[in-house]
């Protein structure tokens, strides 16, 4: 392998990487205020491409994308009003089997909508064949607005965990409930919130990357996969670990075709993940100590 | 007891011949075909009830256990052998009588393992995976548990996706026939129909009624009460582990023996069957039949697999799976065959154990 390949290898990893980090960021939003997992969590990415294209057709494409992410928004206010808010104490099974279910019906929703074809949103800058050159090598300008808008939506959600009333009203409803009821947080609406967050945040990444990956009404569940295992690499909650395993993940699949075939790239990916839970259930940066107190 | 059980394996034997009388007097024998297909995805159902339900411990990846077994007895019996006639291995395994050759659907001569050998080894090498992966899977809990017998099943359908040797998206094709006695054999051929509806059934009230002995067993109690609570359960004795992986053992079984015999059906087997959907599916069933109830798993698995099967579901065939999984977990967690609901009616039947009722109530 030459070294321009090998840096084209690495760029592709890097690229599906942060992807997957930010469909992991997500799923650590909802399950830090419920601790539960939101496996409807890819059909927001694949709601938020899906309903962008679908809005192009009447608007300039920056207006699609807000009007996008804010319907995905709604949408996830409303899973979380219908079918969340009102259990009391439902365990885990129940909440994996309900936001299963849930998965099906906004895929089978978005297949009586738009049907199996294939979309995809215009390049955001340039087309499919501009390309910038670093180095010698070639990168679609697409790809640094996939990096440059996962680095913003990483820095924004820690600024705003760390530094807003509202972040830390979240964090205080993660850390114990009750004990942020009793300061007069709307642990409710709190948990409302990190639907809307995390769908917006879905949609986002669902606009930024279908010109590259395309976007078809199934495309959520192999991205909710993919993103779950990221999330447990990193440590179920950890959003900086999941960065980090995001890009671990990717680069792995990435020189994986190297060695294997293509079809079996998914199967290398979950394999690593089952190595890890075998090994090390709390994840690559997660604590194992803090992993044995936690509820599920 | 003994009683209880004549009775409850002859409501089950005069409902099956009774549907098949039925089928004949309104001459519609066709739907046996999906009836039959229905019985193999019970086994697999019933089986999931027993670690589900009972053993609380969430699979989402039995489809992978179903594909394994009819996939490894699909390839057993479709791979040609003929090139490697004159090596050693293939020369001794066809003096061992584990090979016959028969005529492929161009009429070509081929040499594969007899579908007895492959049946049990399918079945063999399936339950070998789980007792390895199951070790480890089962240490996990709640969503780590479940992603990680999601990935299991994941792989499976990748690997059969991706492997020419399986068919790749075709998946395999002309599985040869299994014949259990001579003129009875599991295949789709049109004059086997009624025949394969009761060795399906057969095999389907077979398993039923060794899961209901199981479950009424102290291994019975002692997986209800890992479910109750892991911890207390260890510190009564109950070697939690142990059971666990044996029940998810079983489990997979089930499933691959299922598998084996639908593919052996269907003459085919293709990788829709290890789809995540499929693992869904028999999940939603198991909740809709009220998770820990063998009785419901057997009611909704037959119903709602013969209407999906018939096409009554339409394009909304997944979508109706969805919505079940959703509705009863909303509003019925404990699903809606309710054991209170159907011990009612078992008792006037069976003449009453009022003991066994209230144990179950209680637990509810």
């Amino acid at each position: 392998m030459n070294a321009e390949l090998f840096f084209q290898y690495i760029v592709a990893g890097l690229t599906y990487g942060i992807i997957y980090a930010i469909v992991a960021i997500g799923f650590n939003i909802i399950y830090n205020t419920t601790g539960i997992i939101n496996f409807a969590q890819g059909e927001f990415v694949m709601l938020g491409g899906m309903t962008a294209v679908t809005l192009n057709h009447f608007m300039p494409l920056p207006l699609a994308i807000a009007a996008a992410v804010m319907i995905t928004m709604i949408v996830g206010a409303l899973i979380e009003i219908v079918f969340i808010r009102w259990l009391e104490n439902p365990s885990v099974l129940r909440m994996i089997i309900i936001t299963i279910g849930l998965s099906i019906l906004i895929r089978e929703a978005a297949l009586h909508i738009w049907g199996e074809g294939v979309r995809a949103l215009p390049y955001f800058t340039g087309n499919e064949i501009s390309s910038l050159e670093f180095f010698g090598v070639r990168i679609s300008p697409q790809v640094l607005w996939v990096l440059g808008v996962c680095t913003v939506i990483v820095v924004f959600l820690n600024l705003f965990f760390n530094f807003t009333l509202l972040g830390r009203q979240m964090r205080a409803c993660a850390a114990n409930r009750n004990a942020a009821r009793l300061c007069g947080i709307k642990a409710g609406n709190i948990v409302t919130l990190s639907f809307v967050l995390s769908a917006g945040i879905g949609a986002v990444a669902g606009c930024v990357v279908s010109p590259i990956t395309y976007v078809q009404y199934n495309s959520g569940t192999g991205l909710a996969i993919k993103g779950f295992t990221v999330a447990i690499l990193g440590g179920l909650g950890n959003s900086t670990g999941a960065v980090a395993a995001g890009i671990f993940l990717g680069m792995i699949e990435s020189f994986s075709i190297w060695v294997m075939p293509t079809a079996y790239k998914d199967a290398i990916a979950i394999s690593v993940l089952l190595a890890v839970l075998f090994v090390r259930p709390s994840g690559l940066f997660g604590r194992s100590d803090i992993m044995k107190l936690k509820e599920f | 007891m003994l009683h209880r059980k004549s009775v409850q394996t002859a409501i089950l034997l005069s409902v099956v011949v009774g549907v098949q009388l039925l089928t004949r007097a309104t001459d519609t024998g066709y739907f046996l075909t999906q009836l039959t297909m229905s019985a193999y995805y019970v086994l697999v159902i019933t089986g999931l009830c027993l670690l589900m339900g009972y053993a609380g411990q969430i699979s989402l990846g039995h489809a992978g256990f179903f594909a394994m077994g009819g996939y490894l007895s699909a390839f057993m019996t479709t791979h040609n052998l003929l090139k490697f006639r004159g090596s050693v291995p293939v020369s001794l395994l066809e003096k061992a009588g584990v090979l016959v050759t028969r005529q492929d659907l161009y009429g070509a001569e081929i040499l594969h393992v007899h579908p007895w050998v492959a049946c049990i080894v399918a079945v063999l090498f399936t339950v070998a995976v789980a007792y390895i992966v199951g070790g480890p899977v089962l240490k996990l809990k709640g969503h780590y548990l479940a992603m990680a017998t999601l990935g299991l099943g994941i792989i499976v359908y990748r690997i059969v996706l991706g492997s020419a040797i399986f068919g790749e998206a075709d998946g395999l094709s002309d599985v040869p026939a299994l014949t259990l006695l001579p003129g009875l054999e599991v295949s789709g051929r049109l004059s086997q129909r009624i025949s394969n509806y009761y060795i399906a059934w057969g095999l389907v009230i077979l398993s039923f009624v060794s899961l209901l002995n199981l479950v009424n067993s102290r291994v019975g109690r002692a997986l209800r009460a890992i479910h109750g609570g892991e911890e207390a359960a260890s510190a009564m004795g109950v070697d939690t582990a142990g059971y666990k992986l044996h029940t998810f053992v079983l489990s997979a079984g089930f499933a691959a023996l299922a598998g084996v015999f639908l593919t052996h059906y269907n003459g085919g087997i293709g990788p829709s069957e290890a789809s995540v959907m499929k693992s869904v599916r028999y999940v939603a069933i198991v909740a809709a039949g009220g998770m820990a109830n063998l009785w419901g798993a057997l009611t909704m698995g037959t119903i709602l697999n013969f209407l999906s099967l018939r096409g009554y579901f339409g394009s909304f065939d997944d979508a109706v799976f969805g919505a079940i999984l959703i509705i009863i977990m909303l509003f019925a967690p404990e699903g809606i065959m309710r054991r209170d609901f159907l011990g009612a009616v078992k008792q006037i039947i069976s003449g009453g154990d009022k003991g066994q009722q209230d144990g179950h109530t209680q637990r509810q």
